[in-house]
């Protein structure tokens, strides 16, 4: 039996809210808010990035894993924004750890998708036995061009999963993946901030492969929506999870443990990882969990676990997800925000 | 060993030296050390330089300085120990004379420290710290004292006021001083509403960025009483090292390479710190002040800023401390401060001091130290 | 600008804090070091500090050193760790007012600087509150 053995969030404490954003650009607040179920979203602080967050979390994950780090297999880390155009951000984080020098490691990017990709990759290598422990990551800084519908979600947080064979606190019992080439976001090599395709980003997008993963990995598994206590998709924004919870046939009830969007902002890579962290850690032993994340590009990984009753016992080792969320925030105005996200043109 | 003497010294003004090279610089203060010895050739040379590779992108400073003093072929020797540079060029100094190896020595020291931006100049001070371990962690050199301050008044409740006294009465001293960088009175209220640098210290806690060097000429105390000089003898010399991380001393508040170079001047001189009339200390920051006076024994431990503020170290006071204006208003061009200090003591010693002349003085020491306390240098010198 | 290879070495104390001790003199060495200054002992053992600590002294840099110049102001303290070793560190996630001698905080791995636009990020340890 394989599954997730431990698991970690980390959430930087600064949150911009949307009204703070809208009085820069003039736009009108309440309708924002409305229209993208948004309130705030998390910052990083200039010296945060994908591979900080990604060690921190990594370690609550190793906290609840209680391994030895140097047994690790394979350190994947999914991001959008990398910090290094060429070199790994997984070499770090696996020296931080400890599991250096006998690990695999390798980047992912698939837009929004590539940190459940790294817990793809990792999950299945265990599976087929070429690892012990292997460990995914989904975490980003994104970015938002100033002004753009995106800069009042895309917020930054990272998630890790540790894979392995023994101590389980959720098993897993299919992953499924759907994908197909559709320009819907995307960044050039050398622009600093993505560009997007408006209203097509949605129904053949988003809704189109969260909908085509969701439904595939229900079929060849025979379920059904109502056989889930716990739902997870990708939430660029806090309609879209709801609307395509809502399609598929998902009650609120199984959606709202992992929907953290309202008040975190679209983190991206860490967007559908952060979700199962925070479902996890309100999930009682033989909880049936659905994630299904979505990747800009376009594609969709879907994951279906079954809590076990390890969960009780490591639940508590490491922060929880919602308290990351809630807790020692700190209110930025626009231009800290603007400062800490390098948006302010300085001299050389 | 033989007995030592300083038969000539030498300092011009200090300050903003925008015209003058660190070349321009060494060379008018050490002819103004020759001419006040009346002697053209010297044996041997030392420099005191803390960082002129990156305060000006020149190392090899030594033959480039005896070069343009004239003096080729002599030895040169530069030496560093971050701030107590200087010092340590007369220790060595005096170490080659006292030894019989050589009779006429230039000790000296020199900083040029405006051709480099504010930030740069940061970096360079900051470089006497554990690069790896505090300047890694953007710790700076007013930083290094903060967290000495922060810890002091924490341990003993030196207030922040005491702080301030040593800078206004360091000012007053050196407003006598025609040398001195800042030649102005500031008040208490003036120092703690200046800029913050690094809490609790304000920019008039701390030194400033200067330009200059200073000079002495020793030679043998029986040449120089030939010579028919006013014998200032230095009879005690002090060196010793502490760990250059503060987070690595046992008392973050004490200075106990400052306390060990005292203890062996203090030994070799055969004097004790109430046989002291005057001392030169080095004041790079308010709260230096305050530790080094405890670690000389010239207040008890903890009470350094008390004593400030009774004004124990004021001109008038029981024993005067930086009647030159001090590193704090006279400045601090790093490598020549521990030479300036031994320039302030023997015009103190001659009765050359002029306004701020200490009546009877006799007895004078001087303490320069580096980095945050990593390296001390101490002298003790005596009119014969 | 150096070489890479000065970060590189020092990656073992600065990712995960090890250090060494000599189990004569009951002392641990952070960074490591070759002997030990006490006994003079060469067999040092390795060994990896703890993660949690509390302020000992600190103070806020508000004129940085050319590579720190875009997050000034920022706090840097010494902290003692919960096995007695002392190390400097910045202290962040925290309003200055908030920081006080003796509050406990834990350590949180951090970029410290880079080496400008185009050189290496360099990370490293922070230290955070760490309340309740």
């Amino acid at each position: 039996m394989e599954g997730i053995i431990g698991y970690g969030a980390y959430i930087p404490r600064n949150r911009i809210k949307v009204e703070e954003i809208a009085k820069v650009w003039g736009t009108d607040a309440p309708s924002y808010k409305r229209g993208l179920m948004l309130e705030e979203k998390s910052v990083p602080s200039p010296d945060q990035d994908t591979i900080t967050m990604s060690v921190e979390a990594s370690k609550n994950a190793l906290k609840r894993a209680k391994i030895d780090p140097a047994d690790i297999g394979a350190v994947y880390i999914g991001s959008e924004s990398h910090p290094y155009a060429v070199k790994p951000s997984g070499t770090v984080v696996a020296e931080a750890l400890g599991a250096t020098p006998e690990a695999h490691t390798a980047d992912f990017e698939f837009a929004c998708k590539a940190g459940t990709e790294s817990m793809f990759v990792a999950l299945n290598l265990v599976k087929a036995g070429v690892i012990k422990f292997g460990m995914g990551v989904g975490a980003d800084t994104s970015q938002g061009a100033p002004g753009d519908a995106l800069e009042y979600s895309a917020a930054a947080g990272a998630a890790a999963f540790i894979f392995g064979r023994d101590k389980i606190v959720a098993k897993i019992v299919d992953t499924y993946a759907y994908m197909t080439d559709t320009p819907d976001f995307w960044r050039r090599e050398y622009q600093y901030y993505p560009q997007h395709g408006g209203r097509f980003t949605g129904e053949p997008a988003y809704f189109k492969h969260v909908t085509g993963a969701a439904r595939g990995i229900m079929q060849n598994n025979d379920m059904k929506p109502e056989d889930f206590d716990y739902v997870i998709f990708h939430q660029p924004n806090g309609k879209f999870p709801l609307r395509v919870g809502k399609m598929l046939g998902f009650k609120k009830e199984q959606i709202e443990p992992g929907w953290l969007v309202n008040k975190l902002g679209n983190t991206y890579s860490g967007s559908s990882p952060l979700g199962l962290a925070a479902t996890l850690d309100i999930a009682k032993p033989g909880d049936m969990v659905l994630i299904v994340s979505y990747g800009s590009g376009a594609g969709s990984d879907a994951f279906i676990f079954k809590v076990t009753d390890h969960i009780e016992e490591v639940r508590n080792l490491a922060p929880l997800t919602r308290d990351l969320l809630d807790k020692n925030k700190n209110y930025l105005e626009y231009g800290e925000y603007a400062k800490f996200r390098r948006k302010i043109r300085k001299a050389d | 060993m033989r007995d030592v003497a300083v038969i000539g010294i030498g300092m011009t003004k200090w300050g903003e030296l925008w015209k003058k090279s660190l070349r321009d610089i060494y060379v008018e203060t050490a002819l103004l050390a020759l001419e006040d010895a009346g002697i053209d050739r010297i044996d041997s040379m030392y420099i005191g330089s803390m960082s002129s590779g990156l305060f000006v992108g020149q190392e090899h400073i030594a033959s480039l300085l005896a070069d343009y003093l004239g003096q080729l072929p002599v030895p040169a020797t530069r030496v560093e120990t971050a701030c107590a540079s200087g010092g340590l060029a007369l220790r060595l100094g005096l170490m080659e004379v006292a030894s019989g190896m050589s009779n006429i020595v230039l000790a000296s020291g020199v900083e040029k420290m405006t051709d480099v931006g504010g930030d740069e100049a940061t970096y360079a001070l900051g470089t006497a710290a554990d690069q790896e371990y505090e300047g890694y962690q953007g710790i700076t050199f007013p930083g290094l004292y903060a967290l000495i301050a922060r810890a002091h008044m924490q341990k003993y409740g030196t207030t922040r006021e005491q702080l301030a006294k040593v800078a206004v009465k360091n000012h007053h001293n050196g407003l006598k001083n025609p040398l001195a960088q800042y030649q102005f009175e500031i008040t208490v209220e003036a120092v703690l509403n200046s800029v913050k640098v690094a809490d609790p210290l304000n920019i008039l806690d701390c030194s400033p960025i200067t330009d200059g060097a200073a000079a002495a000429i020793i030679c043998p105390a029986d040449m120089a009483r030939k010579m028919g000089k006013p014998l200032i003898k230095v009879i005690g010399t002090g060196h010793a090292t502490d760990t250059i991380q503060i987070s690595q001393r046992k008392d973050m508040t004490w200075l106990e390479a400052t306390y060990q170079a005292a203890k062996q001047a203090y030994a070799m001189a055969d004097k004790k710190p109430e046989d002291i009339d005057l001392i030169e200390v080095h004041d790079c920051f308010t709260i230096a002040e305050i530790c080094v006076t405890e670690a000389l024994g010239i207040v008890d431990k903890g009470k350094g800023g008390e004593a400030v503020e009774a004004g124990l170290t004021a001109m008038e006071g029981k024993i005067p401390v930086n009647t030159s204006g001090g590193l704090k208003s006279k400045g601090h061009p790093v490598g020549a401060t521990g030479i300036a200090q031994v320039v302030e003591v023997t015009k103190q010693l001659r009765g050359e001091a002029g306004e701020r002349q200490v009546k009877d003085a006799r007895v004078g020491m001087t303490q320069n130290m580096g980095g945050s306390g990593g390296s001390s240098v101490v002298h003790i010198l005596e009119r014969e | 600008m150096s070489t890479p290879s000065r970060y590189w070495r020092e990656i073992p104390q600065r990712y995960r804090l090890e250090a060494n001790k000599c189990n004569r003199c009951e002392l641990t060495f952070f960074p490591p070091r070759l002997l030990c200054p006490e006994c003079k002992n060469r067999k040092l053992e390795k060994s990896k500090l703890t993660e949690k600590g509390k302020v000992i002294t600190y103070t806020i840099i508000r004129v940085p050193p050319a590579q720190f110049s875009d997050q000034a102001p920022y706090a840097v303290g010494i902290i003692e760790l919960e096995d007695g070793v002392r190390l400097t560190g910045q202290i962040v996630d925290c309003a200055f007012e908030d920081i006080k001698i003796g509050m406990k905080v834990k350590l949180e791995f951090r970029k410290l600087f880079e080496e400008g636009h185009a050189g290496i990020l360099c990370y490293g340890y922070k230290f955070v509150p760490h309340g309740e």
